[in-house]
């Protein structure tokens, strides 16, 4: 049996194999010689060197994960009343592969619709998944299985682990037109003609609201106009929805690109996460979900999607998804955690109007509209990743170099100095 | 808002039709859209502004997507689950029972999920790489928290999902580092291994070990099996309580496998998902390990925390890479992140924190090793009793020590399929096709009744 190594891993094996027949108590060479340094991750390695810094005004605007105005993280009330109720009374039995089924139910209400017909006539194919991130990559491999000729199209920018994702799972990308740079809005014009370019029955990856790293969404108007181009072009849309809530503070209207695609008729893939709107990051709990044509259907292509996650986690972790279901499955602490989520949007509306105030304030030349046009945790600020090394170096602001800023990491704490030190880095440009 | 859907009953498409051709069909002008044929999409009418328009609705893409097959190993559960008998036993996964057959939450891990309750910690993601706490204690647990290569920094440790998700990291950590490279996986083995393998893409082929004649381990087969592969290969061992079969080598037969996989320069890469619970001694049950540690072995391990500590469905468990330097480690820790990123990001906080908590805490530990020892003990007593009921019940004479001699959560009872399936049909006792059953999930109230099943399905069935 032909052993296909290629000419670095031979010469590894011989140089090691010359080491090991001196004697077997010798120390191995090592087989990792030709392993290099895995670049930082630019999202999650901006926390590492955030908390790696002493300064006392350091400000940590880098990943998406929401502060209150003390700059704390925050455990949702609901999330610890339910908690408390779920704490050393149930087993930790495995869950099924596809997940907890009451989780999966409560979370397509949300996507789909309390009322949902799809629902109803139980058409969607859905498993718990690990996050959003899981949600993807699954359905990533799902599509490299199912459709293995079909690429994915990916809008420019989009955060970062998207390309990782479908890299992974050996998805060729294309991308499409979405941010506007002179406008700092949305390329509308630009990303209508790579929809009708692209060959028909091309599969798109839409952010159902609240753009990543963007902040910047189509309008209602223009999410009909993108659904019915996609219906001309036979496109698949798949939804990353990782904000539902956390956008304009109300689930259903942030799920209104969905809906909208749902009345066309659209059989949509879709990925939800809690992690930001529950507040749950580390617990890992997701959807992923496919409208298919009937009962039957998705039945198999749920088992397919079973067949895909039991060889990669086998099943998914229970902890999260019992919050979940415990705080949906309770009409009170369902309207606790939709208070909650208000709160946490409004405040970082809040945080918007004061970043934008405090910049003009100081008299930048720039035009700051953009933080109070864009929704959601980010704001696209237009800062170049030199400016923003300068922020990390001179002011200790670490965000990614993308100059996104997580309004989330904004407090009326450290609004006036963030203000101050961004105006500091664009005056000249 | 009602939706004005048509639909009509869906129809299977002629497999050679593409999606596209499908959609240009519908799409073009004349076409039998508005006519009375039934269409396998629906339509729906919309107006946008001045433009009436009847477009097609998206055609499914799933329609020649089959049903998968029932999990060998979880749908067994599911099949046990509807089977209304009161005789029902079942003996499929291995997620330890009391002997009132009931699931099992260890005292110290609800101790420690109190504390972190009371503690009211945040839910904020962990690093790529898990709780350091984690980490730490994890591979002080594999390794022992003296040894040498934990002071020298060599081994790379990250958090992953439980055991499953640990080998498919290292899965394809191999796929990207060894292209080509095998693994050779025992015969036979946890169904799910060949799957994690396919999915990561990484070729494998098995190596002899379970002997049926002697219901013990095929030792020369299973050396020279290891000593034909091509130099270079991966040997995935079983730590401790191999599963399906129950069956370990010796201390003196895990010496000569380490000098035959030093010999052929392969990597000797470890699934350690039973520690404690073959012999009730976490230590001892590392021994394999550290033994190949000792000789200035490099090598990877998957650790599950799934069995050990009750904690199944938290999905905790760690790969670990074991260099011959820090540097390499780090390197490799690096890769090992890059791989987790696109899969799931970062793992579940939960499970690790309880573990962290359950290791880190003396009082907590030694309480873990009592229940460990419990635990092992009762399956080591359920053994004995279901061996007593064999050897008494059956008057054939056959030998029936392979289940005394075999350790931990399987016993591998040498039922074929059609044997196995008798079990169930007749018996309902639930077991996997491959004969394997799991005695965790045995009482010692139901050892004669499992005898006589398993007496009955050996000699009547064939």
């Amino acid at each position: 049996m032909a052993s296909m190594m290629t000419r670095r891993s031979m010469s590894l094996m011989k140089s090691r194999s010359m080491m090991i027949h001196g004697s077997s108590r010798l120390m191995s060479t090592s087989w990792w010689k030709h392993v290099e340094p895995a670049p930082k991750d630019p999202i999650l390695g901006v926390t590492e060197a955030f908390l790696a810094d002493p300064s006392p005004h350091k400000v940590n605007v880098g990943v998406g994960a929401y502060r209150d105005d003390n700059g704390k993280p925050v455990v949702l009330d609901c999330v610890r009343e339910a908690e408390r109720r779920i704490a050393g009374n149930l087993n930790m039995e495995y869950l099924p592969m596809g997940g907890s089924n009451k989780m999966v139910d409560e979370t397509l209400k949300l996507a789909y619709g309390e009322n949902s017909d799809l629902i109803k006539d139980k058409r969607i194919a859905a498993i718990q998944a690990l996050s959003g991130t899981g949600a993807c990559r699954i359905f990533a491999d799902f599509q490299k299985r199912f459709s293995p000729d079909s690429q994915i199209y990916i809008p420019v920018p989009t955060w970062s682990n998207h390309h990782n994702i479908w890299r992974d799972a050996n998805v060729p990308q294309r991308t499409y037109h979405y941010y506007h740079p002179e406008t700092k809005g949305l390329d509308f014009a630009s990303l209508m003609d790579d929809v009708k370019n692209a060959p028909n029955g091309s599969f798109f990856m839409l952010h159902a609201c609240a753009h990543n790293p963007t902040g910047v969404d189509p309008t209602i108007e223009q999410w009909k106009e993108i659904s019915y181009q996609f219906k001309v072009k036979g496109h698949f849309a798949f939804f990353d929805m990782a904000y539902q809530g956390f956008a304009s503070g109300d689930p259903e209207r942030d799920a209104k690109s969905i809906r909208i695609f749902l009345e066309d008729g659209h059989l949509i893939g879709c990925s939800q996460s809690y992690a930001k709107n529950m507040g749950l990051y580390g617990q890992r709990v997701g959807c992923l979900s496919l409208v298919c044509e009937d009962e039957k259907q998705a039945v198999a292509v749920k088992s397919q999607l079973q067949q895909l996650a039991r060889p990669m986690y086998s099943n998914p972790p229970v902890h999260g998804a019992l919050i979940v279901s415990t705080i949906l499955g309770d009409p009170d602490l369902k309207q606790l955690w939709l208070k909650e989520v208000k709160g946490m949007a409004d405040r970082i509306i809040g945080m918007r109007s004061s970043l934008r105030e405090n910049i003009e304030k100081l008299g930048s030349p720039l035009s700051w509209e953009h933080i109070t046009n864009q929704i959601g945790m980010f704001c696209y600020s237009g800062m170049t990743p030199e400016q923003v090394d300068r922020l990390t170096q001179e002011f200790h602001i670490y965000m990614t170099r993308n100059g996104r800023i997580s309004m989330a990491g904004v407090t009326s704490g450290n609004v006036e100095y963030l203000a101050k030190a961004i105006h500091e880095v664009t005056k000249a440009a | 808002m009602a939706s004005s859907m048509m639909s009509f009953p869906s129809v299977s498409p002629s497999a050679a039709m593409s999606f596209q051709d499908k959609c240009k069909d519908k799409l073009k002008p004349g076409s039998a859209f508005f006519g009375k044929e039934k269409q396998p999409l629906s339509m729906k009418t919309k107006s946008h502004g001045r433009v009436t328009m009847a477009v097609a609705v998206n055609a499914s893409r799933f329609d020649n997507i089959t049903m998968a097959p029932p999990d060998p190993i979880l749908g067994v559960s599911e099949a046990f689950k509807a089977d209304t008998s009161d005789m029902k036993l079942n003996l499929g996964v291995g997620a330890y029972r009391t002997e009132e057959l009931q699931p099992y939450v260890l005292k110290v891990v609800k101790k420690a999920e109190n504390l972190m309750l009371e503690r009211g910690e945040n839910k904020e993601y962990l690093p790529i790489e898990g709780l350091a706490a984690f980490n730490k204690a994890t591979a002080e647990l594999l390794f022992g928290a003296d040894n040498p290569v934990l002071h020298e920094q060599r081994v790379a440790t990250i958090q992953g999902l439980s055991g499953t998700g640990s080998l498919r990291v290292a899965a394809a950590l191999i796929e990207r580092y060894f292209p080509g490279a095998k693994v050779l996986i025992s015969a036979p083995t946890w169904g799910n291994h060949k799957n994690i393998f396919n999915d990561a893409r990484v070729p494998w082929s098995e190596y002899r070990y379970y002997d049926p004649k002697t219901v013990g381990l095929d030792f020369e087969g299973m050396i020279a099996d290891i000593k034909e592969a091509p130099e270079g290969s991966f040997i995935l061992l079983h730590g401790c309580a191999h599963n399906p079969t129950g069956i370990d080598p010796t201390p003196e037969q895990w010496e000569k496998i380490a000098d035959v996989i030093q010999e052929k320069n392969h990597i000797p890469f470890f699934d350690v998902a039973y520690q404690g619970f073959a012999s009730g001694s976490l230590d001892e049950d590392a021994s394999s390990v550290r033994l190949f540690a000792a000789r200035g072995m490099e090598l990877l391990c998957a650790q599950s925390y799934s069995k050990n500590l009750g904690l199944y469905a938290e999905r905790v468990g760690a790969i670990n890479v074991l260099c011959s330097s820090a540097e390499a480690a780090v390197r490799v820790k690096s890769q090992l992140k890059r791989i987790a990123r696109p899969m799931y990001s970062n793992p579940p906080v939960h499970g690790a924190r309880i573990v962290a908590n359950v290791v880190g805490n003396p009082d907590f530990f030694n309480e873990w090793k009592d229940e460990m020892e419990m635990m092992a003990g009762r399956i080591k007593s359920v053994r004995q009793k279901l061996y007593n009921n064999l050897s008494a019940k059956d008057k054939s004479g056959k030998d029936w020590s392979f289940v005394l001699k075999q350790i931990g959560m399987f016993s591998f009872t040498g039922l074929n399929k059609a044997q196995s399936d008798n079990m169930t049909d007749k018996w309902h006792v639930y077991m996997t096709k491959d004969g394997r059953i799991s005695l965790a999930g045995l009482s010692a109230a139901k050892c004669e009744y499992l005898a006589d099943a398993i007496i009955d399905s050996y000699h009547n069935v064939s």
